[in-house]
């Protein structure tokens, strides 16, 4: 404190503006921390609740997946262990609780940060201060970014360990409830990608901060754009990332992502589902035995078109696949966000000058 | 050095001028204000000054040719914005840190004297402080920076006399001890009377008058005289023209040296008289070069 008084130079002092160094970036940690503590705080008080929770509760799932996988399958006791398995934490089991986290916190933390400053007028004491308007928000946004995906990296390997017995082998086998690492609910809560939401979450919302430039209305903006953004990715983007694998074997694991499966005879489309087959060959597989309610049983029919020279083709994605789609997801949700946040300190940056 | 320095500047925002042709030079060394109606575009020509927008034409340097918002500028220009915006949520001592931070130069220790010998405790919370300490933190946070040119945007609007005062004298003294320029906007007359030795007042956009208050006061005289001479009278440039029952009065551009219709009475006037009379006439332009009497055209320009 003394030593900054001391070196204080005079007025009247001509400041050589080839030896004006940029202010050190290190100096907006403070500055970025002391301003945000309070958004920071509530983001770790809202994700350290969550993660408890999670804690809780896959300590019981664990439990009940051990004692269920451990029992002896043909005892009264072990249908109830798998009950019980099978019906615990129905609130999370979708996982779609959970995909709220990542909007909240880029709403929340992300949207403030510039439209607090300009609803307030405060960017006119923060913009004129000789740090610089550019270097203040690129060293802000950089620092509160890699906080807030850094909480949800934390967060996301928690619940990649949460839903591990849903993603176990042998489930099938003993009718636990199962999971496809592809299901909408959980591809995103684990891996890189729930770190990745939340980042573009948090640019999204300082972008629509500076455009904006309201809070609340940049908060509600935020949610919007983030929720039109994940449903897209979820239910059309997503199973591009890669070409499809295409099988005739009928027995594609469960595992999978099956996208589409239809019959071809002699290299041709021949139908799609049993109830578009042509009725001669319905009539000829008519005799084959009947399931519970009088309806042909799938397995049997598909066995019954199969002898009658039809092939049964699917397109999916295995489960093997689950880490480079990851990684894709990942990889294009960080160049976005960089791309948010770029756009945003060039709408913060003086033309001119 | 001219602190500010102003060729043709414009800005627009959509398809409203804010501020036009506005060409003036701010030498250092003075106490400036910037006087205007609301809506004359002081506050835009601050903003400008400081970087925070960007003129639509014409040009505009400060500190002697940089351009605003560079490095050097930010370095040697502290603004106290209207209404001095601070972090609410921020203790004061928060703020002298979080300011001293951000800049190259902090008297730190300064700063904490004056608040001290101000009364204002530094644990509490600037949204919590009044309305004059606001001001003076947000004016002793800009003083610590040690600048070279202090722009001060309507410090006075939210302040009851005494707090105006105090408020005055800190910027006095450090243009009087430091050499700190100081360029201040407000429409409070009566006070920049006692403060200012320079003088720009703007209108619908356009700068009326510019120049060192003891000169523009020399150059204006006013007449007292009958009534239905008032019109006749045309030997210099009549800025205002106010008449009661028998008696007119005219502000004009005349000196001491200047002669005196016969019949009628010359008095000097007061900077307050001066700057209400060309607050009353916002076609009135006295600016170095072509004079331009009561005739000039009016601007059709208004915010």
């Amino acid at each position: 404190m003394t030593a900054l008084t001391t070196l204080a130079v005079p007025p009247g002092r001509q400041d050589d503006d080839v030896s004006l160094r940029p202010l050190p970036w290190r100096r907006m940690a403070w500055v970025t921390w002391r301003q945000h503590r309070v958004g920071l705080g509530g983001a770790a008080v809202f994700l350290g609740a969550v993660a408890v929770f999670v804690w809780k509760v896959g300590l019981q799932l664990h439990h009940a997946h051990a004692a269920a996988m451990s029992c002896n399958p043909s005892s009264a006791v072990c249908a109830d262990l798998v009950t019980k398995f099978n019906f615990s934490n129905h609130v999370l089991v979708g996982g779609y609780a959970l995909q709220i986290v990542p909007a909240l916190i880029g709403a929340f933390v992300g949207a403030p940060v510039l439209a607090r400053e300009l609803e307030t007028g405060t960017f006119r004491y923060a913009w004129t201060q000789g740090f610089g308007r550019w270097r203040w928000t690129l060293a802000k946004l950089v620092t509160l970014a890699i906080v807030v995906t850094a909480a949800a990296g934390a967060l996301s390997v928690l619940l990649s360990w949460y839903y591990q017995p849903y993603l176990a082998t042998g489930n099938e086998a003993r009718t636990l409830s199962e999971l496809s690492p592809f299901s909408l609910a959980v591809f995103d809560l684990r891996g890189v990608v729930f770190a990745g939401w939340t980042l573009v979450a948090f640019a999204i919302g300082v972008l629509a901060g500076v455009l904006i430039r309201r809070v609340v209305p940049a908060i509600v903006a935020t949610l919007a754009a983030y929720t039109g953004l994940a449903l897209a990715t979820a239910n059309v983007l997503r199973r591009h990332y890669l070409a499809p694998l295409l099988t005739s074997n009928a027995n594609v694991p469960g595992s999978a992502w099956i996208f589409r499966q239809w019959w071809t005879k002699g290299g041709q489309f021949a139908f799609s589902g049993w109830r578009d087959a042509p009725n001669n060959l319905l009539q000829q597989c008519a005799s084959i035995p009947r399931g519970p309610l009088g309806k042909p049983s799938p397995t049997t029919l598909a066995h019954c078109f199969a002898q009658h020279g039809y092939v049964q083709l699917t397109s999916y994605q295995p489960a093997s696949r689950f880490w480079p789609f990851q990684w894709i997801e990942g990889g294009w949700l960080l160049a976005l966000s960089a791309l948010l946040i770029a756009m945003t300190v060039w709408l913060v940056r003086p033309r001119a000058a | 050095m001219n602190v500010i320095e102003a060729s043709g500047l414009g800005k627009r925002y959509g398809s409203t001028w804010a501020l036009r042709e506005c060409s003036l030079a701010i030498p250092a060394g003075h106490v400036a204000a910037l006087v205007g109606p609301n809506g004359a575009g002081k506050s835009t020509l601050l903003n400008l000054a400081v970087g925070l927008t960007e003129p639509s034409e014409g040009s505009l340097t400060v500190l002697g040719g940089r351009p605003p918002g560079s490095p050097a500028a930010l370095n040697g220009i502290a603004f106290v914005a209207q209404d001095t915006p601070l972090y609410k949520n921020l203790s004061v001592a928060d703020m002298l840190h979080l300011t001293r931070n951000l800049n190259r130069h902090f008297d730190h220790a300064s700063a904490v004297a004056r608040l001290a010998q101000l009364g204002i405790p530094p644990k509490r919370k600037a949204g919590k402080l009044s309305g004059g300490q606001q001001a003076q933190l947000a004016l002793t946070l800009a003083l610590a920076r040690r600048p070279r040119l202090l722009l001060l945007d309507e410090p006075m609007a939210m302040l009851d006399p005494i707090a105006r005062h105090d408020f005055m004298a800190t910027v006095l003294t450090a243009a009087a001890d430091d050499g700190v320029s100081v360029l201040l906007s407000s429409h409070v007359l009566a006070e920049l009377e006692r403060v200012a030795d320079y003088l720009i007042m703007v209108s619908r956009g356009r700068v009326q008058l510019a120049g060192e208050v003891d000169d523009l006061l020399a150059g204006h005289r006013m007449l007292t005289g009958p009534a239905a001479e008032a019109d006749t009278y045309a030997a210099r440039p009549v800025v205002h023209a106010r008449r009661a029952e028998a008696q007119a009065h005219l502000l004009v551009r005349a000196t001491a040296d200047d002669p005196v219709p016969p019949g009628w009475e010359a008095h000097p006037v007061g900077l307050e008289e001066l700057a209400l009379a060309y607050l009353r006439e916002p076609g009135a332009t006295a600016l170095p070069g072509p004079a331009r009497g009561r005739d000039a055209e009016p601007s059709t320009v208004s915010k």
